[in-house]
């Protein structure tokens, strides 16, 4: 696109000012991403370096410890385990839980009468829209040791247990693809809506039985939409925090801190505010990895 | 959606079986909820799921009282209803330029605001609790909503802007000629053509911030100032004994207002999820 008004060919010091007034209407949007987002990154690593804390002495002059938080961010345990946990968590309940379970629920309504289709995507739509602390109280009740997921295994003659406390993990997994499916449903939906019907009726005349249609006609017709919606909800659930704390505050102990509760016990609990900073910045640095291929996949022609 | 090919048995059974698991899905799906909505009708309510004994609405009545109920919801539709016009006035402002005019930097914005799309919040509510703290704006309601509408703006540009590529640049250009600033020709020409689309970025970053929990739980701090999100956390986490199905009709209550916004996002968007454009790449 070209600009509407050129006042290049005189060059003068007046067609440069009205070029740049016409910038001016960006300057809030920059002010406030300044301050509250670079300003914070640029911040956070300045105080990665320092001893800083919520109360006492670290609060009034932070120290300057060099690499220190880093030296114990790399041989402290918990940051190991709070990275394993973090992958666990969006193997499970993104790549894996969400994105296959939208897949195939994208999948299967394909064909199916409207009333079906629009009854099952309002009830999985509906756990997306309900607000995250609300989701969270939801499956700590479902999950509990008199929850209902113990009353129905009862019935069925099985033994229940106090899921939240034996298995944090899987718990939180399953609450979390609970809440996101929906969205990887609905950009399944949209994108198989694409699909041109003569194409896989080609391949069906072939003679492709069902898998294989989806396999080699229909996975890579959407091979974008994938891509995509995998970063999407990657970036989303890699910074699940009220989720995972509401439910099990990341215990018991520590069985269930992914980096975000991590960072929040760190910095607000133990109140070491550095320590949990040195944390924020390996969490920003694995998102910034995804965003960076996010936006090498998305390639805007901006 | 066409019926493809002929209707065989084999396809019949097929089809069956489909809709049998897409059936069991939804059974899986609802079966949470339907705890939430039996709870909040029963005053003996635990965690386990049960048909109350009797039907009341004393749970809704219990909560229904101003340091509960009132302030808090009054608290998030100022801090998210604030927050939400922020980013779309600011978001609209700097999407503008963008769509218009061919400059060195635009290409690297861009990329910047959406690469800063991608990046996870929590990671930068340590520091950003630093920075309140040393600019005394923790407990401040309008530094929260403006930080709240700081991390929606990158997606609202990005969406904002897309909508504005779609309005020709030509009904801009009779403006030009009768001398109208490009403020003018932004508010009067592109705005009322872009409207629909802004008002969705704005029901959907009111949606979003109105469940946001970790933001005003930390940037926040005086009782009569927490929005609803966090109100219902600390009732959940003060008492030992939890009172579930005052807890339960609370939620219901809580959520109601983005089930409905939702309701008409979807709808003024025609049921289709408009949003999958952004994301189908």
């Amino acid at each position: 696109m070209d600009s509407p008004r050129r006042g290049r060919g005189r060059g003068d010091r007046a067609a440069r000012a009205v070029r740049a007034t016409r910038q001016l209407p960006l300057a809030p949007a920059l002010i406030m991403l300044f301050l509250f987002f670079l300003g914070p990154v640029l911040w956070s690593i300045y105080s990665s370096f320092t001893n800083a804390a919520l109360t006492g002495d670290g609060a009034q002059n932070p120290q300057w410890v060099g690499l220190d938080n880093f030296r114990r961010l790399f041989s402290d345990p918990n940051v190991t385990n709070g990275i394993w946990l973090t992958v666990v968590f969006v193997l499970g309940s993104a790549v894996i839980g969400q994105n296959l379970l939208g897949l195939a629920i994208a999948l299967l309504m394909r064909g199916r009468n409207r009333w079906l289709r629009g009854t099952v995507g309002a009830i999985v739509v509906s756990a997306w829209v309900l607000p995250e602390v609300v989701s969270a109280f939801i499956w700590y009740a479902f999950l509990g040791p008199d929850g209902t997921l113990n009353q129905v295994l009862k019935a069925f003659g099985l033994g229940g247990q106090d899921w939240l406390y034996s298995s944090p993990m899987l718990a939180v997994i399953i609450a979390n693809t609970w809440r996101g499916t929906a969205f990887s449903m609905l950009v399944y939906n949209a994108a198989l809506d694409d699909v041109p019907a003569d194409v896989q009726e080609a391949a069906e005349l072939d003679g492709a039985t069902g898998v294989r249609r989806l396999w080699s006609v229909i996975l890579p017709l959407i091979r974008p939409s994938i891509v995509t919606n995998l970063m999407l909800i990657t970036l989303q659930t890699l910074s699940v925090f009220t989720l995972i704390y509401v439910m099990t505050a990341g215990g018991p102990g520590f069985a269930s801190s992914t980096l975000p509760v991590l960072m929040y016990q760190q910095a607000f609990k133990f109140s070491e505010v550095g320590y949990g900073t040195a944390i924020s910045l390996l969490l920003l640095a694995i998102g910034a990895v995804f965003s960076f291929v996010y936006v090498r996949v998305l390639k805007p022609e901006a | 959606m066409a019926a493809m090919g002929i209707d065989t048995p084999r396809r019949r059974a097929a089809g069956l079986v489909a809709a049998g698991i897409l059936v069991l899905v939804a059974v899986a799906f609802l079966a949470p909820l339907v705890w939430l909505v039996l709870s909040c009708f029963d005053t003996a309510a635990q965690t386990s799921v049960k048909l109350p004994d009797h039907f009341s609405f004393d749970n809704f009545s219990a909560v229904t009282n101003t340091d509960m109920l009132w302030r808090p919801l009054w608290n998030g539709l100022l801090l998210c209803g604030g927050s939400a016009l922020i980013t779309v006035v600011i978001a609209t402002l700097a999407a503008y330029p963008l769509s218009r005019y061919q400059t060195r930097f635009r290409k690297p914005f861009l990329y910047t605001v959406l690469f800063a799309t991608g990046l996870p919040i929590t990671a930068i509510m340590v520091p950003v609790y630093g920075l309140f703290v040393r600019l005394q704006l923790i407990d401040s309601m309008p530094a929260t909503a403006v930080f709240l509408a700081t991390t929606s703006l990158p997606f609202a540009i990005w969406l904002i802007k897309g909508f504005i590529d779609n309005v020709p640049i030509s009904l801009e250009e009779a403006s030009w000629v009768d001398g109208a600033t490009p403020m003018v020709a932004l508010r009067h020409i592109v705005v009322p053509l872009i409207a629909p689309g802004m008002s969705v970025v704005l029901i959907f970053t009111f949606i979003q911030a109105w469940g946001n929990f970790f933001v005003p739980f930390i940037l926040l701090q005086s009782p009569e100032k927490l929005p609803a999100s966090v109100t219902v956390f600390t009732f959940f986490g003060q008492y030992g004994a939890v009172a579930y199905g005052q807890l339960a009709a609370y939620s219901v209550l809580y959520s109601m207002p983005v089930v409905v916004l939702y309701l008409i996002v979807s709808r003024a968007m025609g049921g289709a999820f408009r949003f999958a454009g952004a994301a189908k790449g």
